[in-house]
């Protein structure tokens, strides 16, 4: 059932960046920072939304995922890989024997403006085509015309439609405006089945912002604290570096803490970051920054 | 001491590694003496104490005593610099002003290392607080010394003379300046005293006035403890006192100058009420509970040291207040990650853990996080006491220290009832989502300094100052010039 929207939790822009802050002042060092760079390669959902993906694109991407840099030794691979729905097949038969799941967007990404009927079979094509994960976007027009009912039913209803695949559901936070739109968004998502809330789809800028990523933190703790579930958290766009990653994965710690701090929780969709973490492990281990040719572009 | 075990559910599980700030770029001398008519010179009696790490309780340096007599040639260099200093133009003033400001910011990283050594605070706070607002105020106020006129249109406002300053151990450098830079800006002349378990920053800031070329006499600085402060506030040729410390020591001065010559402003303590409603923005208020009274262990005088919760949010806002304490980092003072640091003395420390027991002999329900002090060195859990009432004496009484009262309140004229009853009146916090409200309660509640939805806040153009037992004048802004000018 849709929540009480009316008594939610406000947020206080100037607070939450003053908070911020002092997450992006923390200092990571030497061991917990290669600690942290492990943990942060290990939650990518390796990503490419492109129109020009191809399926030998997609193969290439999964080689990536499986084998970011065999020079380095004990490092993991990357959580996921994320596609559109046509490339879920490909990609499942490529990742064949690794434990790296298949995501797939959905439910007429990026904008999500189609007929239900149309994201329902969007989302049963990717399930049926052996996604592990579904991400899908909420109807964003809905949500800002008040209409939140709608949205929490079409959340349901393809949570419905995704069978045993987990459902991340993107709020595309840089068309929602507001942190307290956030916290609403996020409260429907969850409420409605969501196992992970997402911040964006990465075709809309702003993408994923720490404030943002605080807020909706905050709202999985709130839930975890009312009814003991735990729901996970994906980031998604504009993180792009091993120090952005680290911020992000400071205020994880000190806002939802252990339990958290891993791929089942925490996912970053993200695609140049891997190659920006791998020449951090490198230099960590050797003391010399190598050239980004070092690093395979896939 | 009881526990509460049961807010470890999002405790931390990535622990940082260690991230000192380096120590090999600063100087400490052995042994510092006292800067009297722009030399520095051997205290007459040759007495010396110790200054320690209150982190460690090792000692750093020896600082030189002060006597009355050290204080008598302090006082009579600065008259004698006053004769061509008062003259000197507000142009002029202003460059020296700007000069100690911009030496400040070169030397930042030192000072900030050197604050947090010797005081105990965490480098966060001396790198990004303490240090950038010291610059702040002597930059702010040079750009009043030509402009006197302006500030005090058809007065003709004129330097007082020797005036005499007594600084507390909680922002050393930072009163220092807030002190020091107005005081100059209008055309008197110095004689400063730091507080004695933190003397080091003041001493180093000789170092830089030195260098500025100010003309000598202009500032001298004493070290020395309660004598060497009673010798600057009797002295005949002072004319005018200011004074930021403890109460007590605030009303034996105006004892003191009662019935002189002499001008005073008093910045004393404070018993802050930090107040919460149900439609405040909550995540940021926890945080602003935090920030209220665990910024600087609590060695804060207009800390926000008694909390009112609304009943209907009461319970939510204690489960996020425990929960956030957990993430708190408690150590050495110099680590960058370090959020609470070393209480600034044993004697402190000693009246902090004095309040808690009277807390617990009252019947306080007490809370502190499950962390690991360091062994040696002076340090406190930060503390909460819930469910107490301002019939406690932990509620009424100013502990200097990272404790919290937590009172709840139902309606708007309660709070405003609680909140001023309190001889205190020095800062209150509200926070709310409602502007109405937060107008409302800015015009209702007796004190010098009310942040909305915010706390601990502070600006060189802000005037700072108390009602009330808090004290009297003002520092900061405008309003800080007054103290130091007399008018035809």
């Amino acid at each position: 059932m849709i929540p009480n929207l009316n008594n939610l939790p406000v947020y206080d822009t100037t607070g939450v960046n003053e908070r911020i802050a002092r997450f992006c002042s923390r200092s990571i060092k030497s061991s917990s920072k290669v600690e942290g760079l492990k943990l942060a390669l290990s939650m990518i959902d390796l990503t490419t939304l492109e129109g020009k993906d191809t399926t030998r694109k997609v193969q290439q991407l999964c080689y990536k995922a499986m084998h970011p840099h065999d020079t380095l030794k004990n490092i993991p691979t990357v959580a996921a890989v994320c596609v559109y729905p046509a490339f879920v097949k490909e990609a499942k038969k490529a990742l064949h024997g690794s434990d790296i799941q298949v995501a797939s967007v959905a439910t007429a990404f990026p904008s999500g403006q189609s007929s239900l009927e149309v994201k329902l079979l969007d989302t049963k094509f990717a399930v049926d085509q052996g996604a592990d994960e579904i991400d899908m976007v909420i109807s964003r027009g809905e949500f800002l015309a008040g209409n939140y009912q709608y949205v929490f039913d079409e959340i349901a209803a393809v949570k419905e439609a995704c069978g045993k695949a987990h459902l991340k559901v993107i709020l595309e936070t840089g068309e929602l405006d507001t942190l307290d739109n956030v916290r609403k968004a996020s409260e429907i998502a969850i409420y409605a089945g969501a196992d992970f809330i997402k911040t964006s789809t990465g075709k809309i800028q702003p993408a994923a912002t720490l404030p943002v990523t605080y807020v909706m933190l905050n709202a999985i703790k709130d839930y975890y604290l009312k009814t003991g579930k735990m729901i996970g958290m994906k980031p998604a766009g504009g993180i792009s570096t091993s120090k952005i990653a680290l911020q992000y994965l400071v205020m994880l710690n000190e806002v939802l803490g252990e339990k958290w701090m891993n791929k089942n929780y925490f996912r970053f969709g993200a695609s140049s970051l891997t190659n920006d973490i791998l020449m951090q492990l490198v230099k960590s281990e050797t003391g010399i920054y190598q050239s980004i040719n070092y690093f395979s572009k896939d | 001491m009881q526990k509460n075990k049961d807010n470890s559910m999002f405790k931390a599980s990535w622990t940082y590694n260690e991230a000192p700030e380096s120590t090999d770029h600063i100087q400490i001398k052995k042994k510092y003496d006292l800067y009297i008519d722009g030399k520095f010179s051997k205290p007459i009696k040759g007495k010396y104490f110790d200054t320690l790490n209150p982190s460690t309780n090792e000692k750093i340096a020896s600082v030189a005593e002060a006597t009355s007599e050290d204080v008598d040639a302090a006082v009579q260099a600065a008259k004698k610099a006053f004769e061509s200093w008062s003259k000197l133009t507000g142009k002029e003033r202003g460059k020296y002003i700007f000069r100690i400001a911009r030496l400040i910011q070169e030397r930042a990283r030192e000072f900030a290392v050197i604050e947090s050594l010797d005081g105990g605070k965490p480098i966060r706070e001396s790198r990004d607080i303490d240090i950038p607002l010291a610059a702040n105020h002597f930059f702010y106020y040079a750009g009043w010394a030509d402009k006197l006129a302006y500030a005090f249109p058809n007065r003709n406002p004129k330097p007082i003379g020797v005036v005499g300053q007594i600084i507390p151990w909680n922002f050393p450098l930072l009163m220092a300046a807030w002190k020091l830079a107005p005081a100059l800006a209008t055309g008197n002349t110095v004689v400063l005293k730091p507080a004695e378990t933190t003397s080091l920053t003041a001493l180093k800031l000789a170092e830089i006035i030195h260098e500025s070329g100010i003309p000598k006499g202009v500032v001298n600085i004493v070290t020395g403890a309660g004598e060497t402060g009673a010798a600057i506030v009797n002295h005949p040729d002072v004319g005018k006192i200011a004074f930021t410390g403890s109460t007590n020591v605030g009303k034996y001065i105006q004892k003191a100058t009662a019935g002189t010559h002499k001008k005073l402003t008093l910045e004393l303590g404070g018993k802050g009420a930090n107040i919460i409603f149900e439609d405040a923005a909550i995540d940021q208020a926890v945080e602003g509970i935090i920030n209220a009274i665990f910024f600087n262990q609590g060695h804060v005088c207009c800390a926000g040291s008694r909390l009112f919760v609304q009943e209907s949010v009461a319970d939510i806002v204690i489960d996020k207040l425990k929960n956030r304490m957990e993430t708190l980092i408690i150590g050495n003072p110099l680590d960058k990650n370090t959020d609470i640091g070393a209480i600034n003395s044993k004697k402190q420390l000693q009246t902090i853990e004095n309040y808690i027991k009277i807390g617990l002999n009252e019947g306080g329900e007490i809370y502190q996080p499950d962390c690991n002090l360091p062994k040696n060195g002076n340090w406190c859990a930060p503390t909460l006491f819930i469910n107490v009432s301002q019939s406690h004496r932990i509620v009424q009484e100013e502990i200097f220290g990272p404790v919290l009262t937590i009172q709840t309140f139902r309606t708007i004229n309660e709070v405003v009832e609680k909140a001023n009853n309190t001889p205190y009146g020095l800062s209150a916090g509200v926070w709310t989502q409602n502007g109405a409200k937060m107008f409302h309660l800015t015009q209702k509640l007796n004190a010098g300094v009310i942040w909305g939805n915010t706390f601990n806040k502070f600006d060189a153009t802000s005037p700072f100052g108390g009602t009330k037992e808090s004290g009297f004048g003002r520092e900061g802004g405008l309003h800080g010039l007054k103290p130091y000018v007399k008018f035809d």
